[in-house]
């Protein structure tokens, strides 16, 4: 190893408490609303793994490691490529009264801005 | 040496992936800028996975005869497997999302898995801080794994009732106590201990082999109505798993990435346990989805039906409506022809809202995206505290479906199993009418005492046949006015 970020004790448990951090504070933001494709799209977040399958699998040298590194990356790449597709599909359908889906206001969820009353 | 040059780009790839997760992650946190969020975060995933390929000029020497090979496997993986779940991603009804969404995340939690197995193999973890993180994110990928499985056949309707045997939580305490004591074996044996019984590589097996095992126990007696608070969990460990996988293979977008969905997934657990009214460790710890033995004596009266038009009509002439949808509206999808429904109510300038309590359906936010996919917009749609307040001033609450969530018993009724839940207050509304198949208990098996309160009506029958009826009685009027 030439080029080497060792992250070893407390520096990866720094990473992971900051990390962790703003998960919990971006995460926190999400309206009720966003729920489902939020978890879809954290779960497509967690399909970096492939990255690290891809890694595991390039390094294989007895057929046992490649078959199970095959094994990570198919799954991996599954995790990815679904996760994408379930939230890309979602979210295109949330739109306002106004039935433009980029509608620019912010906040809207939560709120009625202009329902009919009699 | 040419190992420096791949290393910045992959290193720099990784770091820009890391950002554009966290930067798509939080434009999610609004449904106007939230379809550009999960763009940017799959530009961040395609640079990290073309980056990867990169640590080709890198791999250990052992493995350099087989590199062909591998990157043969390694492409034949991705197209494999990428395309298959991205196909059936496509077009997978917007009904079946939370079990898609358990299927997606259970290869997230075995491909971690599957890694810390590779690298156990390979003997490549250093210090018994690194191969006991490798088995932990192992164990937890694998739970992950075999439990969302399990989450996705009960979800699919593969598996109907909850499975449980008597001593299901010593079972499982001592399942989980062997996959521990077998990770303790294995970390003995890297110590150079001998007289093990098996060799290494067996004692490998045997703990995931365990620890898969443990997932299916540990979700197997858990019943459908309490699946958001699953998904959830599963979610989190897999985030949990990747990132300590991450660490394991030194690899920082994967720890970041890893350890923000591990957060989100806590987060979101803690936000379904609380709407059920139990603490996660009740959550985790005992048969959460126990069907209630308690004694439904102390309800008088009885559920008194009315004809599907009858309370069309109703509704129409009415000023307010809110609708309550439930897992029931998921299950006959009928939410089209609830919104065609709604739109003739509004037609009819009546004010309608829909609230949704935050356990309503499978997952966290079902009812929105079904709703969402109806074509409602999200400014009809209110979470029970912008809503609750509302009831005691609507004339009509129809109740599509959902049981639990609109139970009085949990405000009054403190032998109720779901006493201090919070819920929707329906009950409070001039008129209820309740959509229901039939005049049986509810999932969580308690009697609902709105259905026999004296301004409750019950409409029974498939969700979606009786919103057809209903619309057709409003069309009806219509056309005699006209």
């Amino acid at each position: 190893m030439t080029f080497d970020i060792a992250m070893t004790g407390f520096v990866a448990l720094y990473i992971f408490m900051l990390a962790g951090f703003a998960g919990w504070v971006i995460i926190g933001n999400v309206p009720a609303i966003l729920h489902t494709p939020l978890m879809s799209g954290s779960n497509f977040v967690h399909g970096i793994v492939v990255v690290g399958g891809l890694f595991a699998l390039f390094n294989a040298s007895t057929p046992l490691e490649q078959g199970v590194g095959f094994f990570a990356v198919l799954l991996g790449a599954g995790n990815a490529a679904g996760g994408y597709a379930v939230t890309d599909r979602m979210l295109a359908m949330f739109k306002t009264s106004d039935a433009k889906p980029a509608h620019p206001h912010g906040h809207g969820h939560g709120r009625v801005h202009h329902l009919k009353k009699v | 040496m040419f190992t420096l040059i791949p290393q910045i780009v992959i290193g720099g790839a990784d770091l820009i992936a890391a950002f554009l997760f966290l930067f798509g992650l939080k434009r999610m946190s609004s449904p106007a800028t939230a379809p550009s969020g999960i763009r940017v975060a799959g530009v961040g995933m395609v640079a990290a996975v073309l980056a990867s390929f990169l640590y080709l000029f890198t791999v250990d020497a052992a493995a350099r005869p087989h590199l062909l090979v591998n990157v043969g496997l390694a492409v034949t993986a991705l197209l494999v497997g990428g395309a298959g779940a991205w196909m059936v991603g496509r077009k997978v009804a917007m009904t079946a999302m939370p079990q898609m969404v358990a299927i997606y995340n259970g290869m997230g939690g075995g491909a971690a898995g599957a890694i810390a197995a590779v690298e156990l193999f390979g003997g490549r973890t250093q210090g018994a801080t690194q191969l006991v993180v490798t088995l932990l994110g192992g164990c937890i990928g694998a739970i992950s794994l075999s439990g969302s499985v399990i989450a996705w056949a009960k979800l699919d309707g593969l598996l109907k009732a909850p499975f449980r045997v008597t001593g299901q939580q010593v079972l499982n305490g001592l399942v989980f106590a062997a996959t521990v004591a077998v990770g303790g074996v294995i970390v003995a044996s890297a110590l150079g201990v001998e007289g093990l019984g098996l060799t290494t590589p067996t004692w490998i097996w045997v703990f995931f082999a365990l620890a898969l095992v443990f997932g299916v126990l540990m979700t197997l007696p858990i019943g459908g109505a309490d699946m958001p608070v699953v998904i959830s969990i599963y979610n989190a460990f897999t985030g949990l798993a990747v990132g300590l996988e991450g660490f394991v293979l030194q690899n920082p977008a994967l720890m970041i990435a890893g350890m923000v969905v591990g957060a989100a997934g806590l987060l979101l657990t803690v936000l379904m346990a609380k709407a059920m009214n139990r603490s996660v460790a009740n959550v985790l710890f005992t048969n959460f989805g126990t069907p209630a033995k308690g004694k439904p004596g102390a309800i008088k009266g009885s559920e008194r039906p009315v004809e599907a038009s009858d309370a069309a009509i109703k509704m129409r002439y009415a000023t307010s409506v809110i609708i309550i949808p439930g897992y029931g509206l998921a299950a006959a999808r009928a939410q089209q022809k609830l919104y065609e429904f709604v739109k003739l109510l509004l037609a009819a300038k009546v004010s309608v809202k829909f609230a949704i309590h935050p356990v309503a359906g499978r997952m966290p936010g079902q009812m929105d995206v079904l709703l969402a996919e109806a074509g409602v917009p999200y400014d009809m749609i209110f979470q029970l505290d912008d809503i609750n307040d509302d009831f005691a001033t609507t004339d009509v609450a129809l109740v599509i479906g959902a049981n639990d969530v609109v139970n009085p018993a949990a405000r009054t009724d403190k032998s109720s199993p779901i006493f201090g839940m919070p819920i929707l207050n329906a009950d409070k509304a001039g008129q209820v009418y309740v959509i229901k198949r039939g005049q049986g208990k509810g999932y969580s098996g308690i009697v609902n005492a709105l259905f026999y309160s004296p301004n409750c009506n019950m409409v029974y029958g498939d969700a979606q046949a009786v919103l057809v009826q209903m619309i057709e009685a409003v069309r009806g009027l219509g056309a005699a006015a006209a």
